[in-house]
């Protein structure tokens, strides 16, 4: 297993720390004119998202994690787990609802996301930035309001619920940032 | 250096306005000293003898007399000091410098490892007029730059107390382990073992710095006797020294002593860091017997500080790396 040093820490590096795969986010030397000197690193754990900071004696050194983040087509959902293939080597792989995460509400059969592998498993899913998602449910809107002011829930194919402006109905395609989970557009098919 | 950044490595890392601030600021500081009367002086770069600080790291290199093959070896300078305090010893009168300075294994938003220091030495002055001093310099140079709030003179046991809630001279290291569970430093006891220094170090650098108030300079004083350096020990207090450092927007700015004058301790100061250097496996400089015959011959009676010119630069001009006020940082050099 790799090992990697104070002197090399950076941001986007990926390590292990207490046994899990975190990734660097800040780095900080700090030494006293006439002390130690040290590392302030701020981590964040791939799988549970948690942002940790965590001093080290420069010099140090820790096991660098074996991550990789690859564009993977979501296939489906076989009621318990996420089944996704890298497109160039049709390999398949199978996520469980941990790596999914929040991930699940925004995944459309055949879009593209981000699949992070630690030993070649997946443990993070991330989705594309804006889908395209048809409404399934919402309330009927008020005829000719087109401010889009006030707005109303929306439920999509997916099962998230997003706010969308009132004259948006039933069987529309809308687009959507799954960063904030907020309306974008209307898409006309 | 990487070549990496093909027609924009060979410019300047930081504006033009940062490079007049410098210009200005010397400027400002050379008639500073010289309407006080303190003499600007030059003292070597390069070495026949290092610090034996053994968290200050020295640069090498070898000298070669002409048709000398082999060579001597010679350090770049850490910090002026050895040499000020031999022309003090000499009768010069009160000194003051700005040089390079050149400290190894040091690189971050903070340190460049090479760096410009401000040192001066006040014959007669104990730690309190030296500190009325390095304030009027920074009001000074911060004055229609920006305003910053009175500034705030505090031992460093009050402080650490007031700040960390534990008492820095009397905590045992469970106490000081503590201290440090309650700030989510787990991992120090991991780090600092039962290296009392480091245990302060870390505890201070960790937890009192970030809380000092913003646009406020700091004047700690009274210094654990475990963190002399070369100040003296205090009148009536032999458990601290007559030690200052100073601090601004959280940022250590400089270290002042009240400069100890004594050859025998001086020399036994450095055996003390001779004995660190040589358990942690690092180089061993040899002691510099000029500083000692110096201290045997009579030092006067100062007080001497040095402050890092970069640093006091970021803090006039807004910015927050020291990249931003070098044209040349060393990975542009």
């Amino acid at each position: 297993m790799a090992v990697i040093s104070t002197s090399d820490f950076k941001n986007g590096v990926k390590v292990l720390l207490d046994k899990e795969p975190a990734v660097i986010i800040e780095n900080e030397f700090v030494k006293p004119g006439k002390g130690q000197a040290f590392n302030r690193v701020r981590l964040r754990f791939l799988k549970t998202g948690r942002v940790l900071d965590r001093t080290f004696k420069s010099g140090e050194t820790l096991e660098t994690a074996d991550v990789a983040d690859m564009d993977m087509q979501y296939l489906y959902n076989d009621g318990v787990e996420w089944h996704f293939m890298q497109p160039e080597s049709f390999e398949q792989y199978i996520a469980d609802v941990n790596a999914v995460g929040d991930a699940k509400k925004w995944l459309k059969e055949q879009d593209v996301c981000i699949v992070t592998l630690y030993n070649g498993s997946p443990i993070t899913v991330t989705p594309p930035n804006s889908v395209v998602l048809k409404i399934v449910e919402t309330d009927p809107g008020v005829r000719g309001d087109t401010s889009g002011g006030g707005g109303k829930p929306a439920t999509l194919e997916t099962g998230a619920v997003v706010r969308v402006p009132l004259f948006i109905q039933i069987g529309e395609v809308i687009k959507v940032d799954t960063r904030t989970g907020e309306y974008i557009s209307r898409v006309k098919e | 250096m990487s070549r990496s950044e093909p027609g924009v490595g060979w410019q300047p890392a930081c504006g033009h306005e940062a490079l007049f601030a410098r210009a200005a600021a010397l400027k400002q500081i050379r008639s500073f000293f010289d309407e006080r009367g303190v003499t600007e002086v030059e003292t070597p770069l390069l070495c026949q003898t290092a610090g034996t600080d053994p968290f200050l790291q020295a640069f090498t290199t070898t000298f070669r007399k002409p048709g000398q093959p082999q060579g001597t070896m010679l350090y770049l300078q850490t910090s002026p000091e050895f040499a000020m305090k031999r022309l003090l010893a000499s009768g010069t009168g009160s000194i003051y410098q700005v040089c390079k300075a050149f400290r190894n294994e040091e690189s971050g938003r903070h340190h460049n490892p090479e760096f410009t220091l401000l040192e001066w030495y006040r014959i007669g002055f104990g730690i309190d007029e030296l500190i009325d001093e390095i304030e009027a310099l920074l009001d000074a140079l911060f004055y229609g730059k920006r305003d910053l709030a009175p500034a705030k003179r505090i031992p460093y046991r009050q402080l650490f107390k007031e700040l960390a809630g534990t008492d820095p001279i009397h905590a045992n290291l469970r106490e000081l382990n503590e201290c440090a569970l309650r700030h989510n430093l787990g991992e120090a006891s991991d780090i600092c073992g039962d290296d009392r220094n480091l245990w302060l170090d870390l505890l201070f650098s960790h937890i009192i710095q970030p809380q000092l108030d913003w646009g406020r300079a700091y004047f700690v004083v009274d210094y654990p006797a475990c963190l002399p350096s070369l100040a003296r020990k205090k009148t009536g207090d032999e458990t601290v020294v007559e030690r200052v450092e100073v601090f601004l927007d959280g940022l250590e700015l400089g270290n002042g002593y009240h400069e100890l004058a004594d050859a025998a301790e001086q020399e036994s100061r450095f055996d003390a860091d001779l004995r660190i250097r040589q358990k942690a496996g690092l180089p061993l400089p040899p002691k510099d017997q000029r500083l000692l015959d110096a201290l045997t011959h009579g030092l006067p009676d100062c007080s001497g500080v040095a402050l890092g010119l970069d640093r006091l630069l970021m803090l006039m001009t807004g910015s927050d790396n020291i990249a931003g006020v070098l044209a040349f940082p060393v990975a542009r050099s």
